[in-house]
């Protein structure tokens, strides 16, 4: 009877053992993730996925079987899946996105950054500009985020709120300024989509209340004293502000002007890359509510919140302009790409 | 038999990076909302588990390493829930393995972090935000007049309904990352009936020339016709099917290929078996020589 097998069933009596064991390491993969493979199983994975796809190419070509057709498409899908659907490690994604990654999209965005920073300059400018001319305006800059310190406060009680010593509470204090600031910054990088314009508001709104404050205190002749005050976790709250601008308009602009792409093919492009902005962002946000939620609340000398200011500007302008250069090259990460 | 349905589900096809076009099933919008809501369940209730052990530490006086660890906890379920699952376990979260769902990057390379994350951003716009205007309109835009706040949520429903919109099913964070999410494939591989051989326990084979087909008579039927003959047989095997059906469908086939009258009556099943071996093979030949009959003629 050999004679009469047709060589389409010859075909799959030859590469069917290959398909079933293929088929038993997904299900283990699918079950338990890669790490249910040995070493040696793992290296056979790949292979056994290039056969099943050369299988799966010549199956269409000669093979009329449908119930084959389905089942070497859907293992071939699966195998897809396992091979390119996780790439890393969690901890091995978060290690090179700090040594890598973060430092590599900031340099790649960084005329962004600059226009958030610039936004954020103007409003604060303009907040103090505007206070200063007329302290009712005070109110209107800076809103719910008072917390007594208004116009109508003595000197004494705003130099108090500079000096204000936090009790048992900080942790949550901390995690609280971590949470919110978070927040913001991610929903600075979603409302990109909305063409950007939102982003452009938000900045500026961060700005001019920051002046108007600064306005008011110096005006109490206890200016450099807020600065010390703001600056130290300011200077990474701000700067991961102006990340997630730089995203958010990023988004915008890449929807509004695609250029040669069509604008879902752009999106995408840039999409993952300013992703990356926002994440790192958050994690800037969790240094600077550790800093503002216990630093400042703990240390009450001027001279060692500048000394911390200025550290740590000089510390996010070193890991910006230096690190991962060398190592992104290696993995593709250049500016020039 | 076969689980992917081809017919009438919106397929987008992946170039994988060896050359090979694959076929994915779109995961249909209900599906997709069921997954979530699965996935929100355990968020939630995660989030009150947190808190409740947040409680029980205030009342031993540890009230402020519990709140802080229940705000940042909160904080990382509500927003890296999605994440850490779509990138440790490769684009499914228990939600969509309930629902048999998948991410996949739609220009076929692998699923990366960053478009994890890019995706899962975005539902702040699509989800957190929506919610937080239909709970507390004061919240939002509290100095807009009553239709500023209506327009508002109109355009916010406008993102949190994207999926609706498109074919493919993208939502907000599926154009910013470049994904898609996809039915996972399932099918299970099924006996080849071209290459069967009779059971044991059936009467031995009866000889070949009674089931000669001529090439006039395997020149009918089609592809089409060929495969659900295909399908009719598994279902038989299965068990699934009436034998009375086959019968039916071999009295039709018999007719059409003007089947000789004197061996009308040989057995059912051998009879479309031995028609969809000889019919395969005919068809296979075809197609080796570039002639590709989807359906029968007339």
């Amino acid at each position: 009877m050999s004679d009469f097998i047709l060589k389409s069933a010859q075909f799959r009596k030859e590469r069917e053992q290959a398909w079933r064991e293929l088929e038993g390491l997904l299900a283990r993969v699918e079950k338990d993730g890669l790490r249910a493979l040995s070493a040696e199983e793992l290296n056979r994975l790949p292979v056994l996925y290039r056969s099943a796809a050369s299988s799966l190419a010549v199956a269409t070509a000669i093979s009329l079987d449908k119930n084959l057709l389905d089942y070497l498409t859907a293992l071939v899908g699966r195998a897809y899946i396992c091979v390119y659907g996780a790439k890393r490690r969690v901890g091995e994604a978060v290690s090179r996105f700090f040594l890598i990654d973060f430092p590599w999209v900031v340099r790649r965005y960084l005329a962004f950054v600059a226009v958030s920073l610039v936004l954020v300059s103007a409003g604060v400018f303009t907040g103090y500009q505007q206070t200063t001319s007329d302290p009712e305006r005070y109110y209107s800059f800076v809103g719910g985020m008072a917390q007594g310190r208004t116009p109508d406060a003595s000197t004494k009680e705003l130099r108090e709120f500079l000096y204000h010593r936090g009790e048992g509470d900080l942790p949550v204090f901390a995690s609280f300024l971590f949470t919110h600031n978070s927040k913001v910054g991610m929903l600075c990088f979603a409302l990109g989509f909305v063409a950007g314009v939102p982003v452009v508001y938000l900045l500026f709104a961060t700005g001019l209340m920051l002046g108007a404050m600064v306005a008011l205190y110096a005006s109490r002749g206890l200016g450099a004293e807020f600065w010390a005050w703001v600056l130290p976790h300011g200077v990474t709250e701000i700067g991961a502000l102006c990340l997630c601008g730089a995203a958010g308009m990023v988004l915008g602009i890449s929807l509004v002007f695609p250029g040669r792409h069509t604008r879902l093919h752009n999106l995408a492009l840039h999409g993952r890359d300013v992703a990356l902005l926002a994440f790192g962002a958050v994690a800037m946000f969790l240094v600077a509510g550790a800093i503002e939620g216990f630093f400042r609340q703990l240390v009450q000398d001027v001279t060692v919140r500048w000394l911390v200011a200025s550290f740590s500007l000089a510390f996010w302008i070193w890991y910006f302009a230096a690190v991962g250069r060398e190592a992104g090259r290696r993995h593709g990460r250049d500016l020039a790409r | 038999m076969a689980a992917i349905s081809l017919d009438r589900a919106r397929i987008h096809a992946i170039r994988t990076p060896e050359g090979v076009s694959l076929p994915f099933v779109v995961a249909p919008a209900g599906d997709r909302a069921v997954a979530f809501f699965l996935d929100l369940l355990a968020i939630v209730g995660g989030t009150i588990v947190v808190w409740l052990l947040a409680l029980l530490s205030s009342t031993i006086g540890l009230g402020a390493v519990g709140f802080s660890f229940a705000l940042v906890t909160g904080f990382l379920l509500w927003n890296f829930y999605f994440v850490w699952y779509e990138i440790h376990r490769g684009g499914v979260t228990p939600g969509k393995r309930r629902t048999g769902l998948r991410v996949i990057a739609r220009d076929g390379g692998p699923l990366t972090a960053e478009a994890v994350f890019a995706r899962n951003l975005m539902r702040n716009l699509e989800f957190y935000l929506p919610v937080l205007a239909l709970l507390a309109p004061e919240a939002m835009l509290p100095e807009a007049p009553g239709w500023g706040k209506l327009l508002a949520f109109a355009w916010m429903l406008v993102f949190a309904l994207m999926p609706l919109f498109n074919a493919d099913r993208l939502r907000c964070g599926d154009l910013v990352a470049g994904t898609l999410v996809v039915k996972a494939p399932k099918a299970v591989l099924l006996d080849d009936l071209a290459a069967r051989r009779s059971p044991p326990a059936a009467p031995a084979p009866p000889p070949q020339e009674e089931f000669a087909f001529t090439r006039e008579q395997l020149d009918i039927y089609g592809i089409h016709e060929l495969q659900v003959l295909e399908d009719l047989l598994h279902r038989h095997d299965d068990g699934t099917l009436d034998g009375r059906i086959l019968d039916d469908v071999a009295e039709k086939i018999k007719t059409k290929i003007d089947w000789p009258r004197d061996r009308w009556n040989v057995p059912v099943r051998p009879f479309l078996d031995a028609f969809y071996r000889a019919q395969r093979g005919s068809l296979e030949k075809r197609m080796l020589f570039g002639q590709r009959r989807e359906r029968k003629r007339g």
